[in-house]
């Protein structure tokens, strides 16, 4: 076929002077005119004046009242071109928009594609698309659904998305495979710009899985893609079903219209390959279940074509992914050495990719071609060559580092492309860091990463390449070697060509030669100052360059010789119009002629030992504790403040001062804690105090450099020179930000200190990236590729504590983060570090996330509950007797539709209008249940003889779920059996022995199982998935899947205190959240009122209420207390719950709202 | 580049031998001074592209999967975890729906029925997805639409083609 149309398209040599021929669409229009007038100018500017007098000429048309819509249909075709040329033609968007509107249906096509390539999601116009894409929605001509449904997958309004979602959602049950299909794609659409907005359909993706249509299945593949991504664990119960359906594509089940190039369904068999590598990844019983069909899927792979080679390549990086088996193993190997070893350069291209993604667990099958590496190294193709440096860089340890190094530095020094020289330069100042065999080389090494990569370079380079030579490594005489090299080589290179250096470069001398030129003997530092001073002089010396320069030659003022080179300086450049530098000047001035105080203000720091930071910024306790006194809101976690604009509740400005807490606690805790101490902690978001275990110990010892003894404001005489010394990044830029934190609002609600919550992150990624470097030198014993074999050195290592941000924006699997170019601001490296986090990164399967680690291996318990041998979901039109799946998926998307419950009194009622018969199935409830608090029965599945349904009873101390069984038909259901998993809930059967029992259930007659449930961790919504499987009377086994949702409140419990007992309590809880609530206003107490809504509606238990104050508590089943303080404030209550699980409140907080919003 | 969100492609062009623009498609929502670079620089990376050098190209973090079809070059970009093989077959598929449609297709055809080729496209990818796979159904869709512009009215007969 390729063939054909390369052939068909070179026979045409000059295309432009051809004519088309009859049968197409002519170009005789004004379009073809256009375009062929266009083809005969020779220069831009002539091109220019056309289109302008084109543009003109259609603006004139289409705002005129006379144009018909066929005329406006072929002036928006000709915008269109004129937008493609590069030229704006904006004033034809809402025309574009007018004509989706208003045309008939052949002027809607060009109507809708002039929007969806003029317009993109954000842009405001798009509004008024809103109406007509509704409008086609509902036609009854196909051709115009499918059009507005296809515009709605391209460009969308993310806010008006509930206004269509509903109509989108109806044509899921289409009866034309192409509208359900499309519908697929635009709910796909929804998910990726508001995932929220779709939550409840997932029953109905299901649903969409199981179309009898390839189509519409194959596109709801990529809402499982998306959503496995993000949460494999949901997902493990459709691993059969992925299994299943992978199976019949490989084996040529499909309508032979879906095959390409006589492949069957590639597009397909790659994306269900995608989504079993990241449900099979460290989790082993799930790999076991794909091993079969992976084995069968690279059998079946042999053609030579493109196609196959793709599949191919995605079968190895799954076979990689998930729980290793060496018999796929040793084929996915030999599959990747054909494509290393053909000759077909693409193919080479992946085969290095490949490697490249396998390396790190089987090093081995690097050595094996380590002879096509060494070829492609000097490959005459850049794009080769660079793939292969990214494979050898992954290969890197102790003893290959410097011919690694050097190959990386070769292709930086020819490299043209900014994005990939910040790339490279990462990547060899993190080879550089972790395996440097000796200082002189790191030293060396790096002064070219500075001259090479320059300015661009990632401000985390520099920074933590200071910030190793300040905190040393394991020995001190090491670290001092390395000072005296770095002094040396800078001292060089300010001697010879200064002006050559890049800024980044510059601020690095400049700091190191401030702080260590003392190592060197000999060299005075009056020198050092006449060596810096020129760099004032550079014209390309930017302002922050220059501070940092003059940062230096304070530090080493002492001694009248410098005296008089600072006076020299400040002759020359006192007159400067930038006044930070004349500030500068004037301190290194004043610092220079008093020598005590320069040694009280800078004291010469040997560097041995590293600054302690007070991460948790206790030294502001007192502040913190003040501010809050006098009024002033507690800081909030950003989750919650993302939460509470979420809700769009507007910000409380009313203070929320302490109250009932605090008087509830001078009885029971006076002597234990102040009163002002209880409040800075309940203040300080919770970290602060976790951090510090001695809770109000205030921590001073580590931050004497800026915070000394004397206090902050003793000191605020020396301000100026604490800020030139925070000018200094590395050690000193955490102390930084506490530095600031006084002046900025810590305490205020809208701003709250970025401060302990980063603090957090940060220490987490130094967690994240103590661990890649484990796997960095795992790579380490790993076979020598190239180097000479020296004795592995792993000394050349940062301390742990030093990693902080550059190693873990940086871990081997993190190339995204370094690879994306960044401001050089030291604010945007923190934004990076967070939002690159490893941790974060998890989804995108990289060679150390996969390899498996034996704890890893052991299935988790909600794997382990998954039974193998589920029944999958087939393609039904594979088995067409065997719809039941489906019909009884359509029942339960309308369960979960419905199962926001209405709570009334004590019971639970559900609003159910899809209940075709009501169940009488009460009387069947055990009798020791009856009488207690219950959910309505709700259907669960049905088939042709039995119907489930359930209920929740609520005891004292456990819940249950009842599921009725009833058989309606005349022939027993034999082997009866239900298995129930949830991710949420704890699930173990309470009455008539182990759960895998077979049973028979009896025609007509109803059997009753009772299940305890207890939830493994509060959430909103729990949800569980079970499975029905019986025999038929003729044998047939047959299975029903079906699920059943429970919300927080059938877990919760009142918990009867005392109000002593309650303020022990509070106390003892760590995690708390704050909220104003609705209150019931039009109640005679309102206050009353609305507790006692909640005591009915949540089963809480109202333990005191004083005037304006309420203490209400409660207990999750089997699970901790929470509690709860209300106060009414200005017609508000405000709330503040606590408990010792993070997530409780939150998740109570919302059934609150729920419940006081529904009257 | 602003990442929104992951997706399979982020953008299509297709371009002639003198750099000319035929036809664009982004996928990612992407400001106009971006998409003049980005369209400058990929016309000059991939008419600078060597023979016997391979299909694939680095741009930023994204991977320029590009072939030339006699004088025109389609250039796709994915993302960097993305398969390069299967993209280029979807460059490929593009150009066999293309032929189906235009029969013989050249790049006369798509200069001057720009929009059909974009109709075509958007039946076949979607929002940077694969849509549709079935040269049958794409087609049969496209016929069926063609066929409104044709006879108004006969949606009867249009609808009988889409199913």
């Amino acid at each position: 076929m390729s063939d054909v149309v390369e052939r068909t398209l070179t026979a045409l040599p000059s295309l432009l002077s051809s004519d088309p021929s009859p049968g197409r669409p002519s170009s005789t229009s004004k379009l073809g005119t256009l375009i062929r007038g266009i083809t005969e100018l020779t220069s831009k500017h002539d091109e220019e004046k056309l289109i302008q007098r084109e543009l003109v000429s259609i603006k004139e048309q289409v705002s005129s009242p006379n144009t018909t819509m066929r005329q406006m249909k072929e002036l928006m075709v000709r915008a269109v071109y004129c937008e493609m040329l590069g030229y704006e033609a904006s004033f034809s968007y809402i025309h574009a928009i007018k004509l989706a509107q208003q045309g008939t249906a052949l002027d809607k096509r060009v109507g809708y594609l002039a929007v969806s390539l003029f317009l993109n999601e954000s842009h405001e116009l798009l509004l008024l698309l809103v109406n007509t894409v509704l409008k086609d929605l509902q036609s009854t001509n196909l051709i115009e659904v499918c059009m507005a449904l296809t515009v709605v997958g391209q460009v969308f309004p993310k806010d008006m998305i509930p206004a269509i979602l509903p109509m989108v959602e109806e044509k899921l049950n289409h009866p034309k495979e192409i509208i359900r299909r499309k519908a697929v794609l635009a709910l796909y659409k929804f998910y990726l710009i508001a995932p929220n907005q779709v939550q409840h359909i997932h029953s109905k993706f299901r649903k969409a899985l199981c179309d009898k249509d390839p189509g519409v299945m194959s596109a709801s593949l990529h809402i499982y893609l998306e959503m496995v991504t993000e949460k494999p664990e949901s997902y493990k119960d459709l691993v059969v079903s992925f299994v299943t359906i992978l199976k019949q594509v490989v084996g040529g089940k499909l309508p032979i219209d879906f095959n390409y190039h006589s492949v069957p369904a590639p597009w397909l068999q790659i994306q269900l390959l995608r989504i079993l590598s990241l449900l099979g990844k460290n989790d082993r019983s799930t790999s076991e279940m794909m091993y079969e069909v992976l084995d069968e899927s690279l059998r079946r792979a042999e053609m030579n074509h493109n196609i196959t080679y793709a599949i191919l390549f995605e079968c190895v990086k799954t076979i990689y992914t998930i729980h290793p088996k060496a018999e796929l193993l040793e084929k996915a190997a030999k599959c990747i050495g054909n494509f290393v070893l053909s000759p077909k350069i693409n193919l080479k291209y992946l085969g290095l990719k490949a490697l490249t993604y396998v390396v790190q667990q089987d090093a081995n099958l690097a050595l094996q071609h380590q002879m096509t590496i060494i070829e492609c190294l000097d490959h005459a193709d850049l794009i080769i060559k660079r793939e292969t440096l990214e494979l050898l860089f992954r290969i890197t340890n102790g003893q290959n580092v410097k011919v690694i190094v050097e190959k990386l530095l070769e292709f930086l020094r020819h490299s043209k492309d900014d994005y990939v020289t910040i790339d490279l330069g990462g990547k060899v100042t993190e080879l550089a860091e972790k395996y440097a065999p000796d200082n002189s080389w790191f030293i060396r090494t790096m002064n070219t990463v500075f001259l090479l990569v320059g300015d661009q370079m990632q401000p985390d380079i520099p920074n933590s390449f200071l910030r190793l030579l300040s905190e040393g490594f394991e020995s001190a005489e090491e670290d001092q070697q390395l000072r005296l090299l770095a002094v040396d080589s800078y001292v060089s290179l300010l001697q010879e060509q200064p002006a050559r250096l890049p800024q980044r470069f510059l601020q690095v001398i400049s700091w190191v030669l401030g702080e260590y030129s003392s190592v060197k003997e000999g060299l005075e530092p009056a020198t050092v100052l006449r060596l810096l001073a020129p760099l004032l002089d550079l014209r390309h010396c930017s302002s922050e360059t220059k501070s940092w320069v003059l940062a230096a030659m304070t530090k080493l003022s002492a001694g009248p010789a410098c005296l008089s080179v600072a006076q020299e300086l400040a002759e020359r450049h006192g007159g400067s119009l930038d006044t930070t530098l004349r500030q500068r000047l004037h301190e290194l001035q004043h610092l220079a002629s008093d020598g005590e105080l320069l040694r009280r203000v800078l004291p010469c720091s040997d560097g041995l030992e590293p600054l302690e930071v007070d991460s948790t910024l206790s030294f502001l306790d007192g502040f913190v504790s003040e501010a809050l006194a006098a009024g002033a809101a507690p800081y909030k976690p950003p989750h919650q403040r993302q939460e509470e604009l979420a809700q769009e509740k507007a910000l409380s400005v009313e203070p929320y001062g302490l109250s009932l807490p605090l008087s509830l606690s001078s009885s029971s805790i006076a002597g234990r804690l102040s009163p002002t101490v209880l409040s800075m902690s309940s203040g300080l978001s919770g970290n602060s105090t976790e951090l510090s275990p001695k809770g109000g110990a205030l921590r001073l010892e580590g931050v004497t450099r800026v915070w000394g003894k004397e206090g902050y404001l003793a000191k605020a005489a020396l301000k100026p020179e604490e800020a030139a010394k925070t000018e200094v990044p590395c050690p000193l830029s955490v102390l930084q930000e506490g530095g600031s934190a006084p002046r900025t609002p810590v305490v205020s609600l809208p701003a709250p200190a970025p401060g302990p919550s980063l603090q957090a992150e940060r220490e987490k990624q130094q967690l994240a990236s103590c661990l890649f470097m484990g796997l960095g030198s795992q790579g380490a014993a790993g076979p020598c590729l190239m180097g000479k074999a020296e004795p592995t050195r792993h000394g050349f290592r940062k301390k742990v504590k030093g990693q902080g941000s550059s190693s873990g924006a940086r871990g081997p699997s993190g190339d995204s983060a370094s690879s994306s170019p960044s401001p050089l601001s030291a604010q945007s490296a923190m934004d990076n570090l967070l939002c690159s986090s490893p941790l974060d990164s998890g989804s995108t399967p990289s060679p150390a996330d996969s390899a498996p680690s034996p704890a890893d291996s052991a299935p988790s318990p909600a794997d382990s509950a998954t039974s193998p041998a589920d029944p999958a979901p087939h393609l039904p039109h594979d088995l067409p007797a065997n719809n039941r799946p489906c019909d009884a998926q359509e029942d339960l998307t309308e369960d979960t539709d419905t199962s926001e419950t209405v709570v009334e009194g004590n019971s639970v009622a559900v609003v159910d209008p899809y209940d075709p018969e009501p169940l009488c199935l009460s009387p069947h409830l055990p009798e020791e249940l009856c009488g207690l608090p219950r959910s309505e029965i709700r259907p669960l599945c049905r088939d042709a003889s039995l119907v489930l349904s359930a209920c929740c009873v609520r005891t004292d101390h456990s819940s249950l779920l009842v599921v009725f069984v009833s058989n309606a038909s005349d022939s027993a259901a034999r082997r009866f059996a239900l298995q129930m998993t949830s991710g949420d809930l704890e699930v173990s059967r309470v009455r008539g022995g182990p759960e895998e029992e077979e049973e028979h259930v009896e025609g007509h007659s109803v059997a009753v199982y009772q299940y305890s449930l207890v939830p493994t961790r509060p959430s909103v919504h729990m949800e569980l998935a079970g499975r029905a499987s019986y025999q038929r009377p003729d044998g047939e086994p047959q299975s029903t899947p079906f699920s059943y949702g429970l919300s927080l409140p059938d877990f919760i419990r009142p918990l009867s205190v005392s109000t002593e007992e309650y303020g022990r309590l509070w106390l003892a809880s760590s995690n708390d959240i704050k909220q104003n609530l609705a209150l019931l206003s039009q109640e005679p107490d309102p206050l009353r009122a609305t507790l006692h809504r909640l005591r009915d509606r949540l089963q809480l238990n109202v333990v005191d209420i004083i005037a304006s104050e309420g203490i209400v508590a409660c207990q999750l089943l089997q699970g901790p207390p929470c509690l709860m303080h209300c106060r009414l404030n200005a017609g508000c209550l405000a709330v503040w719950l606590r408990s010792s699980l993070p997530e409780l409140p939150d998740c109570l907080l919302y059934h609150c709202q729920r419940a006081l919003a529904q009257h | 580049m602003v990442r929104y969100f992951k997706k399979i492609m982020h953008f299509l062009l297709l371009f002639s031998r003198q750099g000319r623009l035929r036809l664009q498609k982004w996928f990612t929502p992407t400001p106009e001074r971006e998409k003049k670079k980005i369209i400058r620089d990929m016309t000059a990376m991939v008419l600078a592209r060597k023979p016997k050098t391979c299909n694939f190209l680095h741009w930023m973090d994204l991977k320029v999967v590009y072939k030339r079809y006699a004088s025109l070059f389609f250039c796709l970009a994915i993302d960097d975890q993305e398969n390069e093989l299967l993209a280029l077959e979807i460059l490929h598929r593009y150009v066999e729906l293309l032929d189906k449609y235009f029969g013989n297709v050249c790049e006369l055809d798509i200069i001057f029925n720009f929009e059909k080729a974009y109709f075509i496209l958007d039946e076949f990818l979607i929002g940077g997805e694969v849509q549709e796979t079935s040269k049958q159904t794409v087609a049969r869709c496209i016929e069926a639409s063609d066929m409104l512009q044709e006879v108004k009215h006969t949606h009867t007969l249009a609808h009988m083609l889409i199913l």
